[in-house]
């Protein structure tokens, strides 16, 4: 005790360092759960000019997956973080199948409400199914407990979230920018008609894009799993932080989704932690002050802003 | 003459013939015979409050149709002025005592204050942004309602709202009563609805809708138009919900909830959009569904209302009121052909 009330101010001061790491970390994890989801959303506008409402429910279901394939199947977290993006693969694939691909020529508007319809009819299922009360997941062994840096105590599941989070939104930017198939999905994304001219089938590529945005929504939910309350709602909620991501990100921007979306986990983090009370609401005042200076978002282009 | 040009070429037909003029003189006095006819036989049709809940959804939905079939804006956050004036009424009433209609008067004006900045920077955006944009606002008054406990309550919500009705006992304490009066409110908040959307305002949004460009280069502040209109659909909003409040005796959060949002979104595009019909139809079919399901103990209402939803948005774009016109319209001229030849 006596060391340390030589220097009491300075103490103090370590501290809030450290409380303010802490949140900055808490934050980024927060953050790369959006930044997949958000990403996910992005691709999909990007490709097909869905907005998918339903990307919540997803993100639930790939969190109440998880929890399946470990309660019933006992199978872990590692191989969770596979099957499950690819189960969601086959899931997004059937439901653009089966419904979107229907509407694409008509107004966004109509897909957006079908998407609607789609998240009420799979959150109830799911309650029906598993009722309203938390389903149990745990930290994965390997990853529970903190890890200090420093003077600095860091859960090490938020550190892995983080990183593996970075890692895929790397991957998948790679993927876009620096591959053959990322070059049809821009090119498609952005003049499908001249796409089309130069000989490239460009519908045979709005069904697995589709189905892999899904994915990221179902991979964002199995990292939600070991520290996010497991429910048939937790996505009613983060659908609607992710919509003022993309729109703070700019819709068609996929840099643009990423950065928001850590930056929304950061503003979430650090409300919490300075000013509970306002937590929620300085995301919806960020997005008031984009759309009043940057209507087309922080990374859109202008005349998708219309 | 530009009033001439922004009307559609079925207007210049009733313009021209006097006897189509007449036919459709005769086709909606005839509707709102029917509308009339069945609002007043409701209650003894079924339970008042269920009847009340259908009335009052049904303006709701009429705001939300007014946005989206008449301005080609959709709203996916008009619980924040069903939900605020619910609030606000609730406030009114239980604090000061005065006669309901008064109560809800003062939810309506707050709703349409709330609604002049979240318009303000929501119309700056169209289309998907639109809808994303007003959803997340909506949001920010579910936070600010859920944190402000003092005067909202917060979970528990606002309990014992009365429904003072100049001390006239039968109105006050008897829902069958209770129904008639507050009617009137709703059928004023249809009439005005109509009354927006047939006048020379009204056109000015339907061309904004049809072609926002064309608009803009007529003359027509078209920002301006999408806020006031947002605005006073948002009165129509906020009267509904008064009302709500007003016959169900409390405001809980779920008025404010985005879920409440998607819900008149739903009855208003199964109803039909842009048919102010349209939405009293779908209003009146999920209420009822959702009255029937509750009572036969069925806990997934979404999966009945996600299912229908999914099939009208493939299948019947038109809603319930649009598909039964289109067919009525199309069966006319089966008959007069028919006749012709």
């Amino acid at each position: 005790m006596g060391g340390i009330s030589v220097h009491p101010l300075e103490t103090q001061e370590n501290r809030d360092m450290e409380d303010f790491i802490q949140y900055t970390v808490q934050g980024l994890s927060a953050g790369g759960f959006y930044a997949l989801a958000a990403l996910g959303l992005a691709v999909i506008f990007g490709a097909l000019g869905v907005v998918n409402f339903a990307h919540g429910a997803c993100y639930m279901l790939g969190a109440v997956g998880a929890a399946v394939l470990l309660g019933t199947f006992n199978i872990n977290f590692w191989a969770a973080l596979v099957i499950i993006p690819l189960l969601m693969f086959g899931f997004g694939v059937l439901i653009e199948r089966l419904l979107i691909q229907w509407l694409l020529r008509l107004d966004i508007l109509y897909n957006f409400l079908l998407t609607f319809g789609l998240a009420l009819l799979l959150v109830d299922l799911v309650k029906r199914e598993y009722g309203v009360s938390g389903l149990p997941y745990e930290v994965p062994p390997g990853l529970e407990g903190l890890v200090t840096i420093g003077s600095v105590s860091i859960q090490k599941y938020q550190l892995f979230v983080f990183a593996f989070s970075v890692v895929i939104c790397l991957a998948v930017w790679l993927l876009l920018t620096r591959t053959r198939v990322g070059m049809i999905v821009r090119a498609a994304t952005e003049e499908p008609e001249r796409t089309r001219a130069l000989g490239i089938n460009v519908g045979r590529w709005v069904t697995p894009i589709f189905g892999f945005g899904i994915a990221l929504a179902g991979l964002a939910g199995v990292l939600a799993a070991p520290f996010r309350a497991i429910t048939a709602s937790m996505g009613s909620n983060f659908i609607i932080v992710l919509f003022a991501i993309v729109v703070i990100g700019g819709l068609g921007s996929i840099l643009g989704a990423v950065v928001a979306g850590f930056l929304v986990g950061l503003v979430e983090a650090y409300g919490q932690a300075y000013a509970p009370s306002f937590s929620q609401l300085v995301i919806f005042i960020l997005m008031a002050i984009v759309i009043l200076v940057r209507p087309a978002g922080l990374f859109g282009r202008r005349q998708e802003a219309v | 003459m530009s009033e001439t040009v922004l009307e559609s070429p079925k207007e210049t037909r009733y313009l021209l013939d006097p006897a189509a003029r007449r036919s459709r003189m005769i086709r909606r006095t005839v509707l709102l015979a029917v509308g009339l006819i069945a609002t007043f036989l409701l209650p003894w049709m079924i339970y008042p409050p269920v009847a009340m809940d259908i009335a009052a959804w049904a303006l709701f939905a009429i705001s939300v149709d007014l946005l989206l079939g008449y301005t080609g804006l959709l709203s996916f956050g008009h619980a924040a002025f069903w939900g605020s004036s619910a609030y606000v009424t609730g406030l009114i009433a239980i604090k000061s005592g005065l006669p309901f209609p008064v109560a809800i008067l003062g939810g309506m004006l707050a709703a349409m204050i709330i609604a002049v900045p979240i318009g303000w920077l929501s119309v700056r955006r169209a289309g998907i942004y639109f809808a994303m944009v007003t959803l997340a606002f909506a949001q920010m008054i579910y936070f600010v309602a859920n944190q402000w406990k003092d005067v909202t309550g917060g979970e528990n919500g606002l309990q014992g709202v009365p429904s003072n009705f100049f001390g006239i006992k039968l109105v006050e304490s008897d829902s069958f009563y209770f129904y008639y009066v507050a009617v009137l409110l709703i059928i004023l908040g249809a009439w005005a609805a109509w009354r927006i959307v047939h006048s020379p305002f009204g056109r000015v949004l339907q061309s904004i809708r049809d072609n926002p460009a064309r608009a803009r280069a007529l003359g027509y502040d078209v920002e301006k138009y999408k806020l006031a209109a947002f605005v006073l659909s948002a009165g129509l909003a906020g009267l509904a919900g008064g009302v709500f409040a007003i016959s169900h005796g409390f405001v809980s959060l779920q008025e404010l909830d985005w879920t409440t949002s998607g819900k008149v979104v739903l009855m208003t595009v199964i109803g039909g959009m842009g048919t102010l019909w349209g939405g009293p139809v779908g209003a009146a079919l999920i209420v009822l569904l959702e009255d029937a399901l509750a009572t036969s103990g069925f806990d997934g209402i979404g999966i009945i209302t996600g299912s229908i939803f999914i099939v009208v948005v493939l299948l019947f774009r038109r809603g319930i009121w649009g598909t039964a016109t289109l067919l009525i319209e199309k069966a006319r001229k089966a008959i007069v052909s028919r006749k012709r030849s």
